[in-house]
């Protein structure tokens, strides 16, 4: 069986990020990493690999976005991945999370996986929500947030929070499913595995080639219009104490809590 | 006919409270629109009683659809099918888990708009407008729809108010699910993992996430809430329940539980939304991380940047000796 991992290239979290004024959209630009959940999706993929129970041929990583989230695919090899591919194309800046959705399941398509993996919510978006967009395109079964996958015949037994508690639910295949950061620890990757990721096959897709209607991504494809950013309403800032002799800080915060009669 | 769909989360014969408050803000703001809100139910043999009640909240009428209850995907296939029976302009969710995965499976099907987390919705030329924090809550976005749009709200973003005890008219619709929709079935529901504490009472938190660094953590944690004494628990972050350091009863937050103490005292929790929905109410916020740049500290009321197994036990100490003078 194959294995589809999406992945997406995400500001580093210490870089403080923006909205471009000009364009109104996040500014990607500065420093780049992999978005940290989705190394679980990886990690997920590699133990039903490794874990023998499925036959798993391949695991293919997949992003969709400009030329420098070919790192993000890089960073996905070298955690295991076999190949991937990147959907690249000026067409489709300013996709909103179903414009994205729809683009991601189109590339999908051509893969016809038998299961798709994402990490729960990508790092700057907090796009909780492309996993079912996805499904719902590739008209598959979906969950999200998921902390625990078992092989059960040729489905997989899930386990997540919902709002009642821990839910377990079957899935048949083909699924996508978004894995929680509790669901492992992901991997470092080798030296070998990072120096040997440039060399692993890459495909590099436009919307054409990935048969996406042109008419339905980009801004101009996108039903949400997002604009007029302001501030939130201002909250009074805190007291930060840095903690260099302990004893002293522990009397500031007994007095803190004394004055606000908290203690 | 133009209106506003609401989804309707009950389990064991209970509306959700978040989904109470979304049915009243959709109530409000069709008022405002000049149409209705309706709000639909979907689940195994729901009472026609339980769904009236939503009228209580302000919906003008209750669909309601028999299918399995605790996924999203046949959620999806009724209200696709009733919005487009219906003409419905807007769908409206009060936030938690489902709510994401249908809206977003909605926006698909519908060729919609959909924006998760809002906090806040207005009306502006006779159109809905979301807004929705981003960027870690410094700075507002607004949403505006071309066409159908789906507005999930954030956490406990609508209020919910008393019922006004008026009984909806309840319409059953008969939906044939999508063949994917049945292919997701839930083995077991509600499952509550580890001892049940009660944490809402409280009227000081101790609670610890990740950079306790091991669920022995807690321990210091435990000891700390009872220098404190009186009415003091502990308790926890998501990743450190999932990871099974902490009972899930004790858990704040997007998935868990919403409190609001006199005293929330965080120890090596970075303050993620998720986990800050859940507590941003507490009337003193003091956090303890090692990381300055942790997000908790732009919320925190008292901020302590250090190691928090050096900070705890002389905390300890010293809480106890306050105490005993």
């Amino acid at each position: 069986m194959k294995i589809c991992v999406l992945v997406k290239e995400v500001p580093d979290a210490a870089v403080t990020k923006r909205i471009d004024p000009a364009t109104g959209r996040l500014d990607r630009s500065g420093e780049k990493n992999l978005n940290p959940y989705d190394t679980h999706a990886i990690e997920a993929a590699m133990q039903l690999k490794e874990g023998g129970e499925l036959q798993v041929d391949e695991i293919v990583a997949i992003t969709m976005g400009p030329e420098s989230a070919v790192r993000a695919l890089h960073k996905a090899v070298s955690l295991g991945a076999d190949r991937s591919v990147h959907l690249t194309d000026e067409a489709l800046a300013g996709s909103d999370v179903a414009a994205t959705g729809y683009a991601l399941a189109q590339t999908l398509k051509r893969e016809n996986p038998d299961l798709v993996l994402l990490g729960q919510q990508s790092d700057d978006g907090e796009c909780y929500t492309i996993g079912a967009v996805v499904a719902d395109h590739l008209q598959a079964p979906s969950l999200t947030q998921v902390i625990k996958i078992d092989v059960a015949g040729g489905a997989l037994r899930c386990e997540r929070q919902a709002e009642y508690g821990y839910d377990t639910v079957e899935v048949e295949l083909p699924a996508v499913i978004s894995v929680g950061d509790a669901i492992n620890e992901p991997r470092y990757p080798s030296l070998k595995a990072i120096m040997g990721a440039k060399k692993k096959p890459l495909d590099t897709l436009s919307t054409a080639d990935a048969g996406i209607d042109a008419g339905k991504v980009g801004a101009a494809g996108s039903q949400v219009e997002c604009g007029n950013f302001k501030a939130p309403p201002a909250k009074a800032a805190g007291t930060i104490i840095e903690d260099e002799d302990t004893g002293e800080t522990v009397e500031k915060i007994i007095a803190w809590l004394d004055e606000r009669k908290l203690i | 006919m133009a209106g506003i769909l609401v989804y309707a989360l009950h389990y064991e014969g209970a509306f959700n409270k978040n989904s109470l408050g979304a049915v009243a803000e959709a109530a409000k703001l069709a008022g405002e629109l000049g149409t209705e809100a309706h709000a639909i139910v979907v689940g195994e043999g729901i009472a026609d009683d339980l769904a009236a009640q939503l009228g209580g909240y302000g919906a003008a009428k209750v669909f309601k659809v028999e299918a399995p209850e605790g996924l999203a995907q046949p959620v999806v296939d009724a209200m696709a099918k009733v919005m487009t029976d219906n003409g419905h302009d807007y769908a409206l969710f009060g936030g938690g888990l489902l709510g994401f995965e249908i809206g977003a499976g909605l926006a698909a099907r519908l060729g919609a708009g959909v924006t998760m987390e809002v906090t806040n919705v207005t009306v502006q030329d006779g159109r809905l407008v979301a807004e929705r924090p981003i960027l870690g809550d410094s700075a507002i976005s607004e949403s505006r729809y071309k066409g159908v749009g789906i507005i999930i709200g954030r956490l406990n973003a609508f209020e919910v108010p008393a019922s006004t005890g008026a009984s909806a008219p309840v319409e059953t619709v008969a939906v044939e699910l999508s063949p994917w929709s049945t292919k997701a079935k839930l083995v077991k529901r509600g499952e509550q993992r580890g001892a049940d504490v009660d944490i809402e009472g409280a009227d000081i938190l101790v609670a610890g996430g990740r950079g306790l660094g091991k669920a022995e953590g807690f321990e210091q944690l435990q000891e700390l809430a009872d220098a404190f004494g009186g009415n003091s628990a502990v308790a926890a972050t998501r990743a450190v329940v999932d990871a099974g350091w902490y009972p899930y009863a004790a858990q704040i937050g997007q998935t868990g539980k919403t409190v609001a103490p006199k005293l929330y005292l965080a120890a090596g929790i970075s303050g993620a939304i998720q986990h800050k929905v859940g507590m941003q109410s507490s009337e003193n916020i003091v956090a303890i991380n090692k990381d300055a740049n942790a997000p908790i500290f732009e919320f925190a009321d008292l901020g302590i940047v250090g190691d928090l197994n050096k900070i705890v036990p002389k905390l300890i100490e010293a809480v106890k000796a306050k105490k005993g003078s």
